[in-house]
C-alpha cells in the first residue's frame, strides 16, 4: 500500500498533473468570453481603407472609411442581429478580409484547427520520444553498467584529453 | 545641382565586392576541397598548397568588406550631398530633411537595406576571417559559406536591385523626402539593429554547416560559435523591442504590436534563435540533439531569408509597403539553393550527429529544454502559419482572408503562458534526473508565491469570472501575474541560495556575495537575469488586460477623466517648419487633482520636394511605472473645426521596456568572462605550485549546492 502510494505521487506524476491542469486552464481561458459587444465585434473587424488596422484602432487623418463603418456596425447592434449576422453583414458588403480573423467556418476553421492540432502532437510526440529514449538508456544501462563518462555526462569511449578541458568547463558554465 | 562622382564609385565598389566575395566563394571552397583527404589523394599537391590557396581566399573575403565598405559610404555621401541624380536618394530624401535622417535613408527602401544587408554580412565575415586563428579550418569553412550568402546579396545589388541606378533625363531640384514615420530617433537605431540580428544568425549558421560538412570532431564548435549567436540574439531583440516601442511613440494607435507580416517575421528567428540557445547546452552539456540542434540554426537562417521574402516579394499584404518589390524570385532561388545544401549536407552527414546519451528522466532539465523548445517551435509555426494562411486561403477559396491580432492573440498568448511556466520550472530541475525530495525543495517557495500572489489579485478585483466585460483577457493576466510571481520567487531564490553559500565561505555581507556569485557564473547567473527580465516583459504584456480608452473634441478649457487622471486642455495651436506643419494641442495634466505635466500632442503634415502631403502622429505619453497617459491629437472634426483627443491610459506597460533593459544587461553579464573563477582556479595553481593541498576540485563553486 505505502509503494503504490509512493508510485502514484512520483515526479512522473506531478508533472503530468502540472501539465495537464495548465492545458485545461489554458482551453478553458481559450473559450471565455469577451467584452462588450461593440468592443469585442469592433476589434474584430478591419477597416477598410487598407490601412492595414482594426477598425476601432484606424486612427489616420482623413479615413474615408472607419467613422461610417463605426456608424454601420452601431446600427447593425441596434438591429439586435447575432454576433455572426453582422459579421456575416460586413462581410457581405467589404468581402472577406474585412474580418479581423478567419471566423467564417468551412476552411477557416483550418487557421485555427492546425496550430492547435500541431501543438497536442507535438507534445504527445515529444512525451513519446522521451519515454523511448528513456526506456533505451536503462536497457543500456541495464546491457552495460560499466559505462559512465570522465565527467558523467559523455561516455568515457567519447571523451578525449584535448576535449576533457572544454568539456569540465561546459559543465561548470552550464552547472544547476 | 552639382554632379558628384559617388554613384560611380558606389558602382564599381559593388562590382569589385561581388569578384571578391565570388573569388572567396570559389577558390575558398576549392582549396577546402584540394585540402581534404580525398583532394590531397587526386590532386597530389602538398597540404600547404591548398593552404596558400585558401589564404588568398580568405584576403579576398576581408577585401570585399573594404569594397561594401566603400559602397555604403558611396549611398551616404550621396545622401548627405543630395544627390538626387541617383534614384533611390530623390525617392528617400530631400534638401531639408534632418542630418540624421539623412543617414538613415541609408535603410529606408528597398536597395538600401539590401545593401545593409550586405555591407553588415561582410562586417560579420571581416570578424571572422580576422579572428580564424581560433581554428583555421573551420572557419575557412564558415568563411566560404558566407560568402556564399553575401554573393547572392552582392549579386542582387549588382543586377536585380542596384541603389546606385540613375535614371535619364534632368536631375530632380529636390528629392521625395523620407517617409514622416520614419523620421523618428528610434528609427535610425532600429533597422540597423534588426538587420544586425537578422544577418548576425549567418554566423553561427555556416559555423554549424561548415561544421557539418567538414565533420568537425566534438562540440567545440558550439563554443566558438556561442558569443556570435548571444550577441546576434540580442541584436534581434533590442532590434524588435525598439520597433515595438517606435510603433507604439509615433503610429499612435495604442499599441505596440500588430502582428503585422513584418513584424511576424523578424519574430520567427527570435523564436527559434532563443530555442537554440537553449537547446544547445544539451549539446555541450550531454552530447545530445545534434540533429535538432544543426535544424535549429538551419531553420533560424532560413526565416531570416523567408521572413525577407515574405515581405518584399509582395506575397503578403503588410503595411511596411515602402519595402515591396520584385525582388521575390531571387529570394526564391536562394532560399531553395540554401535549403538544399542544408538538406544534402545533412543527408550525407548524419551519422556525425549520433547522440552520445540519452534522455533519461521525464523530470529533468533536459525534458524541461526539450518542451521549452516544442514549446517556442509551435509559437514559431503559429506566427508562420498565421502569416502564409492567407495566401493558403486564396489558394483554397479563391479569396483572401485577414490573419490579424484576434488569431494571434488567441492562439499565442496562451502559448506564450506556458511557456512562461516553463521559464520558472526548467532552472529548478537538475540535469539527467530530479529526485522527488528535491523537487519538493525547490518548488514549495514559488507554488507559494503564485498561490499567494493568485489570492491577493483576486481580493484586489481581478476576478475574472466577475468580469463579464473582460473575462478572457482577465483570465489572462491573472494567470501571467500569477506565474510570473512563481518564477520571480525561484528566480531570487537559486540567487539566495548561492549568495549565502559564498558569505559562508567569504564572510562578505548577502549584496557582495550575490555580486561575487555572478561574477564567478556569469553564463549561468546572466541567464536567470534574463529569464528575470522575460517575466518582468510579461508583466508588462498582461497590464493590457486593463486598458482603458477615451476620445473626445476638446477646445480651451475642456476637462477629459481617465483612471485617477484629469487632462485641461490649454490650447490648440498650429506652427510651421521648413519640413512640415504641425498642429498641436497643449494639456495640462492633474493626477488626483495634482498637477503632473504639461502634454502635447501632435498632428504633423509633412510636404516635402513634389510629392503629395504626409501627415504623421507625434504622440504625447506620460510614463511612469504605475500606468503610461497616451494622448493623441486624432484630427479635426471638419464639421466643428474641433481638434479630436484621444487618451489611453496603459496600466504597467513601461515594464515591457524596462524588461528589455533587464534582459540586455543579464546578455552583457552571460556574454562576460568568469573574472572571479579565474583567481581562485589561479590560486589553487599557487597553492599546488608551492606543495599545498588545492582548495578542492573543481574548485570553491563546486560548493554552491544547485538543484
Amino acid at each position: 500500500m505505502r509503494k503504490l502510494t509512493h508510485a502514484r505521487h512520483g515526479p512522473v506524476f506531478w508533472a503530468r498533473t502540472v501539465q495537464t491542469a495548465l492545458l485545461c486552464l489554458i482551453t478553458m481561458a481559450m473559450l471565455g468570453a469577451g467584452q462588450s459587444r461593440f468592443d469585442r465585434i469592433g476589434h474584430e473587424l478591419m477597416c477598410s481603407c487598407s490601412c492595414g488596422q482594426v477598425l476601432l484602432e484606424c486612427n489616420h487623418v482623413g479615413c474615408p472609411d472607419s467613422a461610417r463603418m463605426i456608424d454601420e456596425l452601431r446600427a447593425q447592434l441596434a438591429t439586435g442581429n447575432s454576433d455572426t449576422q453582422i459579421q456575416q453583414w460586413f462581410v457581405t458588403k467589404y468581402g472577406a478580409t474585412v474580418l479581423a480573423a478567419p471566423m467564417r467556418g468551412g476552411f477557416d476553421n483550418v487557421a485555427w484547427i492546425v496550430p492547435i492540432g500541431v501543438f497536442l502532437l507535438a507534445t504527445i510526440g515529444t512525451f513519446v520520444v522521451v519515454w523511448l529514449w528513456k526506456r533505451r538508456a536503462l536497457a543500456m544501462a541495464a546491457s552495460m553498467p560499466a559505462v559512465g563518462g570522465v565527467l558523467g555526462e559523455f561516455p568515457a569511449s567519447q571523451s578525449n584529453p584535448q576535449d576533457a578541458a572544454l568539456r569540465e568547463r561546459i559543465r561548470r558554465e552550464t552547472e544547476y | 545641382m552639382i554632379s558628384h562622382p559617388m554613384p560611380e564609385f558606389g558602382s564599381y565598389s559593388l562590382l569589385l565586392a561581388l569578384i571578391f566575395t565570388g573569388y572567396n566563394l570559389l577558390v575558398g571552397g576549392f582549396a577546402l576541397w584540394g585540402g581534404s583527404p580525398s583532394g590531397l589523394r587526386i590532386t597530389r599537391r602538398p597540404e600547404a598548397v591548398w593552404n596558400r590557396i585558401g589564404e588568398t581566399a580568405r584576403r579576398a573575403g576581408i577585401a570585399s568588406f573594404v569594397a561594401l565598405c566603400c559602397a555604403a559610404f558611396a549611398l551616404v555621401w550621396a545622401a548627405f550631398t543630395n544627390d538626387f541624380s541617383v534614384e533611390y536618394i530623390r525617392a528617400h530624401s530631400n534638401i531639408a530633411l534632418n542630418p540624421a535622417y539623412k543617414f538613415a535613408a541609408l535603410w529606408s527602401g528597398q536597395e538600401g537595406s539590401l545593401l545593409l544587408w550586405a555591407f553588415l554580412l561582410s562586417a560579420y565575415g571581416f570578424v571572422l576571417r580576422v579572428r580564424h586563428r581560433v581554428d583555421v579550418r573551420l572557419s575557412a569553412f564558415a568563411s566560404v559559406i558566407l560568402s556564399g550568402v553575401q554573393f547572392f546579396f552582392v549579386l542582387l545589388l549588382c543586377v536585380g536591385a542596384p541603389p546606385f541606378s540613375t535614371p535619364p533625363g534632368p536631375v530632380p531640384a529636390d528629392g521625395a523626402g523620407l517617409n514622416p514615420l520614419l523620421q523618428y530617433p528610434e528609427m535610425v537605431m532600429h533597422p540597423p539593429l534588426l538587420y544586425l540580428g537578422y544577418v548576425g544568425f549567418s554566423v553561427p549558421f555556416a559555423f554549424a554547416l561548415g561544421a557539418l560538412m567538414m565533420r568537425y570532431p566534438g562540440e567545440k564548435w558550439i563554443h566558438i560559435t556561442r558569443r556570435w549567436t548571444m550577441v546576434t540574439w540580442l541584436f534581434l531583440t533590442v532590434g524588435i523591442f525598439m520597433g515595438a516601442h517606435w510603433a507604439y511613440s509615433v503610429l499612435g494607435w495604442g499599441g505596440y504590436w500588430g502582428w503585422d507580416p513584418v513584424e511576424n517575421a523578424s519574430l520567427m528567428p527570435w523564436l527559434t534563435g532563443t530555442a537554440f540557445l537553449h537547446s544547445v547546452m544539451m549539446q555541450e552539456k550531454r552530447g545530445m540533439m545534434k540533429n535538432w540542434n544543426v535544424w535549429l540554426i538551419f531553420s533560424t537562417f532560413l526565416l531570416t531569408i523567408l521572413g525577407t521574402l515574405l515581405t518584399r516579394s509582395g506575397a503578403v499584404a503588410s503595411v511596411h509597403a515602402f519595402a515591396q518589390s520584385a525582388i521575390g524570385a531571387w529570394f526564391y532561388t536562394f532560399i531553395v539553393i540554401a535549403f538544399a545544401v542544408c538538406l544534402f549536407t545533412f543527408f550525407f552527414q548524419r551519422d556525425h550527429l549520433k547522440s552520445e546519451n540519452k534522455l533519461e528522466s521525464l523530470v529533468s532539465r533536459e525534458s524541461s529544454f526539450l518542451f521549452n523548445n516544442l514549446i517556442l517551435l509551435v509559437a514559431c509555426f503559429t506566427v508562420l502559419w498565421g502569416t502564409l494562411f492567407p495566401v493558403l486561403s486564396e489558394y483554397v477559396q479563391g479569396s483572401k482572408v485577414t490573419v490579424g491580432a484576434p488569431f494571434y492573440n488567441r492562439v499565442n498568448i496562451p502559448i506564450g503562458l506556458f511557456l512562461l511556466f516553463l521559464t520558472g520550472i526548467g532552472p529548478l530541475l537538475a540535469w539527467r534526473s530530479t529526485s522527488l525530495r528535491s523537487i519538493r525543495r525547490n518548488f514549495i517557495l514559488p507554488s507559494i508565491a503564485m498561490a499567494a500572489t493568485a489570492i491577493a489579485l483576486m481580493i484586489s478585483g481581478v476576478r475574472p469570472w466577475n468580469d463579464g466585460d473582460d473575462m478572457q483577457s482577465t483570465l489572462f493576466s491573472l494567470v501571467a501575474f500569477t506565474l510570473s510571481a512563481g518564477v520571480i520567487t525561484a528566480i531570487v531564490e537559486e540567487f539566495l541560495r548561492g549568495a549565502n553559500v559564498v558569505r559562508t565561505q567569504t564572510g562578505k555581507n548577502i549584496l557582495s556575495s550575490t555580486v561575487l556569485l555572478v561574477r564567478r557564473n556569469t553564463r549561468r547567473y546572466g541567464g536567470y537575469i534574463i529569464h528575470f527580465g522575460i517575466v518582468v516583459m510579461f508583466i508588462g504584456i498582461a497590464g493590457g488586460a486593463f486598458d482603458q480608452a477615451r476620445e473626445m473634441e476638446m477646445s480651451y478649457g475642456d476637462t477629459l477623466s481617465i483612471g485617477g487622471y484629469t487632462l485641461i486642455c490649454r490650447s490648440i495651436t498650429q506652427d510651421s517648419t521648413p519640413n512640415y506643419d504641425t498642429n498641436f494641442a497643449v494639456l495640462d495634466e492633474y493626477h488626483n487633482g495634482k498637477f503632473v505635466k504639461q502634454l502635447s500632442p501632435e498632428k504633423r503634415t509633412y510636404f516635402p520636394g513634389t510629392d503629395h502631403e504626409q501627415p504623421s502622429t507625434i504622440v504625447a505619453l506620460h510614463s511612469t511605472a504605475q500606468a503610461d497617459l497616451y494622448t493623441v491629437f486624432e484630427g479635426t472634426n471638419p464639421d466643428t473645426g474641433r481638434p479630436i483627443i484621444k487618451v489611453i491610459l496603459h496600466p504597467l506597460i513601461a515594464w515591457i521596456w524596462i524588461g528589455v533593459v533587464i534582459v540586455v544587461v543579464g546578455t552583457f553579464i552571460a556574454l562576460a568572462p568568469n573574472l572571479v573563477r579565474t583567481a581562485v582556479r589561479q590560486r589553487q595553481e599557487e597553492l599546488a605550485a608551492v606543495g599545498h593541498a588545492p582548495l578542492g576540485v573543481p574548485g570553491v563553486l563546486a560548493k554552491v549546492p544547485h538543484a
